[in-house]
């Protein structure tokens, strides 16, 4: 692998950049696609069912299935609809949802990082991109020019305004630790201790919010199809529902890489097995991360939504920023 | 406030509950290639029976169409000639039609028939495109002339029997279809009338 690296190394930049995102486009296709599959598996087992099973052997080849059937469905736009900003927002969640990939590293070897660039201030732009990702619920809800959507669409905006904070607060936790805000250093950073136990707070307060950006169960108040009947997508139909969903799982992975880089250690392995390669390790913790997602959404109820605002502001975000005070003051006093 | 807010517990519990019955044995039966196994008496599709010697059971007596609730039977009966004789009885049914779309199989027909002509089957795959394919008439619910049970009365000597004979015969005869046969069902008949007479 890593004299294939090093022939990309001597490739002019531009190519080297765009065999790398095609690759890594992908990759995160695929992933896509079975982590769908496997929500549908694991959900069932847990109700069980056996869960998808009939395309292909063990249901192998239900993406594939389901990919055709989304292409082949008619597009509709509703005559209230604003068409443009309608037609625009899939897009806008897909191309946030898939930009975050540009930093995140998957391994390193001699020559660098596996990742497609090595930005400085990584979680800078991690933050700053995921943050968009609203944009796309927000304006779609709204263009949809329907009164469901303008209320998932409400509460996306307030969710994630809620949940951001608290979000920030416990990166910037691991920050301190680190040191550094670069994804590469924070990982390396992590090479004797993962920054789940010192940030052991930090840590549980990510995988909430991260629950609660994604806007998957038990925050799912976005699309709650009980109350608002799929929420900012109820109006979508075909590849540009197709589009939101992509999204919605693309994110799924951009956290579970997020926490694996953070507070998982990234491609560092435990217990000095070090046999295995890192990118295994990688893939093995966000793989762990994804299963957990799924589970929480087999086991947990939707919360009401003054709950789910009141545990914002009165729960995660005094207990983040307490967090952050005592990791800066333990720092700081060991000097 | 606080209970419902800080209650890690309870989600933990449900947390371990969902991850347990992970590795639960599924019932799922896995319909188009594992099939259920009904019981005897379920009611599925109807079929029209005929005895040993492949004379139909029904005799157009239409108490089976009017015992239906749903309205879903039309017998037209005819004379039977001596030349020609489709049942043992003066008469026989020229036209036996159940709209199956219609039917709430419940059962009323078979225990209005006085031969045991028509009969509920455990059949229950009856899926079809159009609607007029569930109109099922005699070409459809007519079992094979090979697959008749019991005796014709008018063969035996002394005539008419009584009913408990007659289903007495129909457990000696081995028959017809797909597991569930005609005796299977004569025999429970049997079994459940000694009960409610002894």
């Amino acid at each position: 692998m890593d004299s294939a690296l090093a022939v990309l190394n001597a490739a002019p930049l531009w190519l080297v950049v765009t065999i790398k995102s095609a690759l890594l486009l992908l990759v995160v296709v695929t992933t896509f696609a079975y982590a769908m599959l496997a929500e549908r598996k694991v959900m069932g087992w847990m109700q069980l069912r056996p869960g998808p099973n009939r395309v292909g052997p063990w249901g192998l080849m239900q993406p594939a299935s389901d990919a055709a059937k989304l292409i082949l469905k008619e597009d509709l736009t509703p005559s209230t609809a604003d068409p443009l900003i309608y037609k625009l927002a899939p897009f806008i969640s897909l191309l946030t949802a898939f930009s975050v990939y540009a930093i995140i590293p998957f391994g390193a070897g001699s020559q660098g990082t596996w990742a497609i660039g090595n930005v400085d201030a990584g979680i800078l732009f991690l933050m700053a991109i995921s943050s968009l990702g609203v944009y796309g619920i927000s304006l779609g809800g709204w263009a949809s020019g329907s009164k469901y959507p303008l209320l998932g669409s409400v509460r996306a905006t307030a969710q994630m305004i809620s949940y951001e904070l608290a979000m920030s607060l416990s990166f910037i936790g691991v920050l301190i630790l680190a040191g550094t805000t670069s994804l590469d250093g924070i990982v390396s950073a992590q090479a004797r201790l993962w920054f789940c136990i010192p940030q052991a707070v930090g840590f549980v307060i990510y995988v909430i919010t991260a629950v609660a950006e994604t806007n998957r169960t038990p925050f799912d108040l976005v699309e709650a199809e009980t109350e608002l009947v799929g929420g900012f997508h109820t109006e979508y139909s075909g590849l540009r529902f197709g589009s939101f969903f992509i999204a919605e799982y693309v994110n799924m992975l951009t956290v579970s890489c997020i926490a694996t880089l953070l507070f998982l250690g990234g491609w560092n392995a435990p217990f000095g097995l070090t046999m295995v390669p890192g990118v295994l390790w990688f893939v093995a913790k966000v793989a762990t991360f994804m299963f957990f997602y799924i589970w929480l959404r087999a086991t947990l109820p939707r919360l009401r939504y003054d709950r789910l605002m009141a545990f914002g502001w009165k729960v995660l975000l005094p207990v983040a920023t307490l967090n952050l005070i005592v990791t800066a003051v333990v720092v700081a006093v060991r000097g | 406030m606080r209970k419902r807010l800080f209650n890690v517990g309870a989600i933990l519990q449900g947390l371990s509950i969902t991850f347990g019955f992970m590795f639960k044995k599924r019932p799922t039966i896995e319909y188009p290639s594992v099939k259920k196994q009904h019981a005897p008496r379920f009611h599925g599709l109807h079929e029209l029976r005929r005895y040993g010697d492949a004379k139909e059971r029904c005799i157009g007596c239409e108490l089976c169409s009017s015992a239906c609730p749903a309205n879903a039977i039309t017998v037209i009966g005819a004379e039977n000639t001596p030349e020609d004789r489709k049942s043992p009885g003066e008469r026989y049914a020229a036209r036996y039609e159940i709209d199956e779309l219609r039917c709430i199989f419940c059962g009323l027909c078979e225990e209005a028939c006085p031969t045991d002509a028509i009969v509920l089957t455990p059949r229950f795959e009856m899926a079809d495109y159009r609607r007029g394919s569930f109109i099922y008439s005699k070409d459809r619910l007519l079992v094979p002339p090979d697959a008749g049970v019991g005796a014709a009365p008018d063969d035996r000597p002394g005539g008419i029997p009584s009913d408990l004979g007659r289903v007495a015969e129909i457990k000696s005869t081995t028959d017809v279809e797909e597991g569930y046969s005609a005796t299977h069902r004569g025999e429970i008949l049997k079994t459940e009338r000694r009960g409610l007479a002894g």
